[in-house]
């Protein structure tokens, strides 16, 4: 083995983004339960994890502009750092969709309680478990683990499509349960994002270790 | 215009050492192809077997078919010949001292027997302009001897030297390793330029500039050739795990 300094260097990066990604999914796991209990001083903790999360954003891209310029890395690494970069940004804005919930929480604390004909548990369930099992896909290296993340995100589409249409029918219904309809529809759309970073992150992955690019195949597919 | 060359069961021997095993490789035309692997790969050797130059060692012996274009150069050519359509540019810069740059570059033509003096002023012309020199060295060409140019124009002059007999094809064997970043910057454009009028075969420690120039690597390991594939394949995601790991670092 050669290059011992640039090894490490590389798995410092993966540790760095690993404890980023350690608090960016505590962060939409205090998010979801301040939804559930509608627990303001949560909140807080969502906002102040927020901040520590963007500046390890910072250092982690800086680190890994270090290694690209200092060590030129090739293939398998070259696609580790480009990975990084990518699934750093994914993590960030996980962060900003906790941030994102937790602001719906506090507009919530106005509002009257009602029962909402939506399942943001179970979505928050689903999206939570994607991005846990993505960034374990990471930790280990493991592209079939990534592929499966890739798969669980059409369930999280599906129940965000049908609380769209449920929650549009409440808010023709109903129109004095408006505010709360809405709120509940923007922390959905909040779930559906971290699902979707989630995705991108166990896309980066495959790309990392098998070098396969399978973003949008769906749709380039079709054309 | 470079013309493509092809290699089937290629073996290659310094004394009792077999430094190439095997090979078989298809050059592609009009395009710059890069060799890396680690030293005592075999890479130097096998572009020495490109122009019949191994065999110049007494103790060297070659087996195996090397076409460049329509000819198979181990039957259908003397040497002589096979290195005038196979110029060759190496690592140092190596200019005759004594002579001028004029008397440089035209070394080769005449030793061919070219002396008409204008047809020879065109081809020093057409060559130093070829090789981004002309306008650095118009004005001296008779003047200054070869040897007083800077490290990066002397292997830019050796370039014009290598393209003045008209070749087809260009090895260079690493020809940007003894010079510092801005004369590389300059050969490796040469490179990108010429290859659309030549097929450059060249042999490079420095990956960074494999990648820039050649479309098509091969990697070389303990006398074999490991894996030939798209330089963009090679450098981002090999097929073969010895390739990656030279590429990464991980020996070599």
């Amino acid at each position: 083995m050669t290059r011992i300094r640039f090894q490490q260097s590389l798995d410092e990066l993966k540790e760095k983004l690993l404890v980023m990604a350690g608090l960016a999914e505590q962060q939409i796991q205090r998010a979801i339960e301040s939804y559930r209990v509608r627990d303001l001083t949560i909140c807080d903790l969502v906002d102040r994890s927020e901040q520590a999360i963007n500046r390890m954003e910072r250092e982690i891209d800086q680190a890994a502009l270090d290694i690209l310029a200092m060590e030129q890395p090739m293939a398998i690494d070259l696609r580790f750092i480009l990975a990084v970069i990518k699934i750093n940004s994914d993590v960030e804005r996980v962060g900003d969709a906790a941030k994102s919930i937790s602001d719906r929480v506090r507009v919530m604390e106005h509002l009257a309680s009602i029962e909402l004909p939506v399942d943001i548990p179970r979505m928050a369930t689903l999206a939570s478990n994607m991005v846990r099992r993505a960034l374990q896909a990471f930790i280990e290296a493991d592209a079939e683990l990534a592929r499966a993340v890739l798969s669980m995100d059409d369930a999280v589409d599906g129940i965000n499509r049908a609380a769209h249409s449920a929650l549009s029918a409440l808010m023709a219904a109903e129109s004095q349960h408006a505010p709360q309809a809405l709120t509940a529809l923007m922390v959905c759309r909040s779930l559906e994002r971290v699902a979707d970073h989630a995705t991108n992150i166990a896309e980066d992955v495959i790309f990392w270790v098998q070098g396969a690019d399978v973003r949008h195949q769906g749709s380039l597919n079709q054309n | 215009m470079g013309v493509a060359i092809e290699v089937k069961a290629l073996n290659a021997w310094y004394g009792a050492t077999h430094t190439l095993q095997d090979i078989e490789l298809n050059i592609p035309a009009n395009h710059a192809t890069a060799l890396i692997g680690p030293s005592g790969c075999g890479k130097s050797t096998f572009v020495r077997c490109l122009n019949r130059m191994h065999e110049t060692n007494p103790i060297a012996r070659v087996t195996g078919t090397v076409r460049i274009g329509d000819l198979d150069i181990y039957n259908d050519i003397s040497p002589v010949e096979i290195r005038r359509r196979v110029g060759m540019v190496f690592q140092r810069p190596n200019p005759f001292p004594t002579m001028s740059i004029y008397d440089n570059v035209c070394s080769g033509l005449k030793l061919n027997g070219y002396r008409n003096r204008r047809e020879l002023d065109e081809i020093v012309e057409r060559s130093l302009r070829s090789a981004a020199l002309w306008d650095e060295v118009k004005d001296d060409l008779k003047k200054k001897s070869g040897a007083s140019l800077s490290g990066g124009q002397q292997q830019r002059m050796c370039i014009a030297r290598a393209l003045a007999v008209d070749p087809e094809v260009l090895l260079m064997d690493e020809p940007a390793s003894a010079l510092d970043p801005v004369s590389t910057s300059k050969i490796e454009d040469l490179i990108f330029q010429l290859k659309s009028q030549y097929t450059i075969v060249i042999v490079t420690h420095n990956m960074q500039q494999a990648a820039r120039v050649a479309e098509k690597t091969g990697f070389f390991l303990n006398g074999r050739l490991v894996e030939f594939d798209s330089t963009h394949k090679i450098f981002t995601n090999p097929s073969d795990k010895r390739t990656e790991d030279y590429i990464t670092g991980r020996f070599g």
